[in-house]
């Protein structure tokens, strides 16, 4: 069946299919920025460095290990771990200190972050692109309506609804998730029942930053890893959680969904312009949306 | 129980508590009376720990607590009704019950049951979100999960305000309640009736000094005061 000249439906499929298994990184990543934002009220432009830093661990731990078909594996259970103690440093080192200061010192604290982790990744790593490959299992493609798609697209497609649903068990089901919420709207009272908010803030920014690490993990062997990805990415992921409703996981969700589709799509439909498809959908959501798609926290 | 010696309170640069002194003894109920902005809230939340004095000390059970966070001042035994109520809105009332909860060891204190039997309309509520629910519900809430803390001392902030007559007449019954149970109580109010039918002995306080100290009787038999520092 042809769309029209050189887009069948087939293709489009793939692409959507492409787009959504996108989608599931740019999800993983904003969820933890905005759970970040939400309870803590930190708007981290650090988010991207700890992704690129994930990227980065992830390729050194895998190519340590590359005589073991596992070590992709290890790489991805163990560098967001990583990730999360970079969190738990900065938070207990610094953060905590700080929560009182208005957003703006805390927008350029943490932007001074990204500086700090952008040279730290190239005294470590160099500035030489890297590149992992895919593992061993998921090499190769499965043929969907006579197209060819990645097996670890295809991976990463069901690995969304895992991490979606593993965060609606943490947000509504576990006793941290209740208390962030409810310290998200009201810190002061949840003092006054007697918990340690200082605790709680702590878990959620480690948790945030682990997200941050998963995602850079995931994405390792999908694209060059470099010096820059964590730019590009806080850009997306600040437009998604924007777009989303600030603070709002749901929100992360359909954001990331919207903008892998439209990327995916943009790029079949006019290859030249497809980076703008993403930013186009994002500046309509907020002409009739400003506060965003879903209640914002804040 | 609980004694506040001569605390000084700013928000900011303003000015808010001027030495204000007052105790309370266990198994009594304490009224803090004043106007709107007379320092009542300030008082509560200062005891709290939540807007810590400058100068002045907050001893409770023995203990000094002046600037300790409040969630230490809480785990210590004080249970906390501010007077805006701050339910937390997006959580069910049941969820609201469960992250307050502070089990004692070897205590036959309040758990969810326990709050459920003392306010049975909430048991019928616990699935809501709490941000739905009625003023009067919502004071049911926010008094269940100071309870739920399991606190020796309650701070009520204005607990009547803006109540159906039916409704204030149910909670003067469930705080003498309490105050049978053994619970020390300090209720600030601007509603004297209220705050005469209730308490054993009454504070007074007018711009942040306290103006009068004394028994309810006293008070009751003293209407120039009342007059003069209560009437709007």
């Amino acid at each position: 069946m042809e769309l029209f000249t050189g887009l069948s439906f087939s293709v489009l499929c793939i692409q959507i299919l492409v787009g959504l298994s996108k989608a599931t990184i740019l999800f993983i990543v904003a969820s933890g920025l905005t759970l970040i934002l939400g309870v803590l009220r930190i708007p981290n432009l650090a988010h991207g460095s700890l992704y690129m830093i994930g990227a980065f661990t992830t390729y050194s731990i895998a190519t340590a290990f590359s005589q073991s078909s596992l070590g992709f594996w290890i790489a991805l259970l163990l560098a967001p771990l990583i990730v999360a103690l970079i969190g738990l440093i900065m938070e207990q080192g610094l953060f905590r200190f700080l929560y009182n200061r208005d957003h703006l010192m805390m927008l350029l604290f943490t932007f001074s972050f990204t500086l700090v982790f952008g040279d730290l990744v190239k005294l470590l790593w160099g500035s030489d692109y890297r590149s992992l490959a895919v593992p061993e299992i998921f090499q190769g493609s499965y043929s969907l309506l006579g197209m060819p798609f990645p097996r670890y697209n295809l991976f990463l497609l069901l690995l969304g609804p895992v991490f979606a649903a593993g965060l609606w068990f943490l947000t509504n089901r576990t006793i941290l998730g209740k208390i962030s919420r409810a310290a998200a709207v009201d810190r002061e009272m949840v003092g006054a029942v007697g918990i340690n908010v200082n605790r709680i803030y702590a878990a959620v920014f480690v948790l945030g930053c682990y997200l941050a690490g998963v995602g850079g993990a995931l994405v390792a062997p999908t694209q060059n890893i470099s010096q820059g990805m964590d730019h590009s990415i806080i850009i997306e992921i600040f437009l998604i959680v924007i777009i989303g409703g600030l603070g709002n996981v749901w929100g992360a969700l359909l954001g990331a969904v919207i903008f892998g589709l439209t990327d995916a799509i943009g790029i079949l439909v006019a290859p030249q312009f497809g980076i703008i498809f993403p930013y186009l959908a994002v500046i309509t959501v907020l002409i009739f949306r400003p506060k965003g798609l879903l209640k914002s926290i804040w | 129980m609980l004694e506040v010696k001569a605390i000084n309170t700013y928000y900011g640069l303003s000015h808010i508590l001027f030495d204000v002194s007052l105790s309370v003894h266990t198994g009594e109920i304490v009224c803090l009376l004043g106007r709107n902005g007379a320092g009542k809230s300030t008082t509560m939340k200062t005891i709290m720990g939540l807007t810590p004095p400058k100068q002045g000390e907050i001893v409770f059970k023995g203990d000094r607590v002046t600037g300790l966070p409040a969630y230490q001042i809480c785990r210590r035994g004080v249970g906390f009704v501010p007077d805006d109520r701050r339910v937390f809105a997006d959580l069910t009332v049941g969820e609201n019950l469960e992250i307050s909860a502070r089990p004692r060891q070897g205590f036959d204190g309040w758990d969810k049951e326990r709050v459920y039997n003392f306010f049975p309309a909430l048991r019928a509520l616990e699935g809501r979100r709490a941000g739905v629910l009625s003023g009067g519900e919502q004071q049911m809430l926010t008094i269940g999960r100071a309870l739920i803390t399991n606190p020796d001392l309650l701070l009520l902030d204005e607990p009547t305000e803006g109540l159906a007559p039916i409704i204030v007449e149910m909670l003067e019954e469930k705080i003498l309640e309490l105050k049978a149970g053994g619970l020390s109580v300090l209720l600030a109010e601007q509603n004297q009736n209220v705050a005469l039918r209730l308490s054993d002995r009454a504070y007074i306080i007018d711009n942040g000094h306290i103006r009068y100290h004394g028994s309810i009787e006293d008070l009751r038999r003293d209407e120039a005061i009342r007059h003069k520092y209560l009437l709007v």
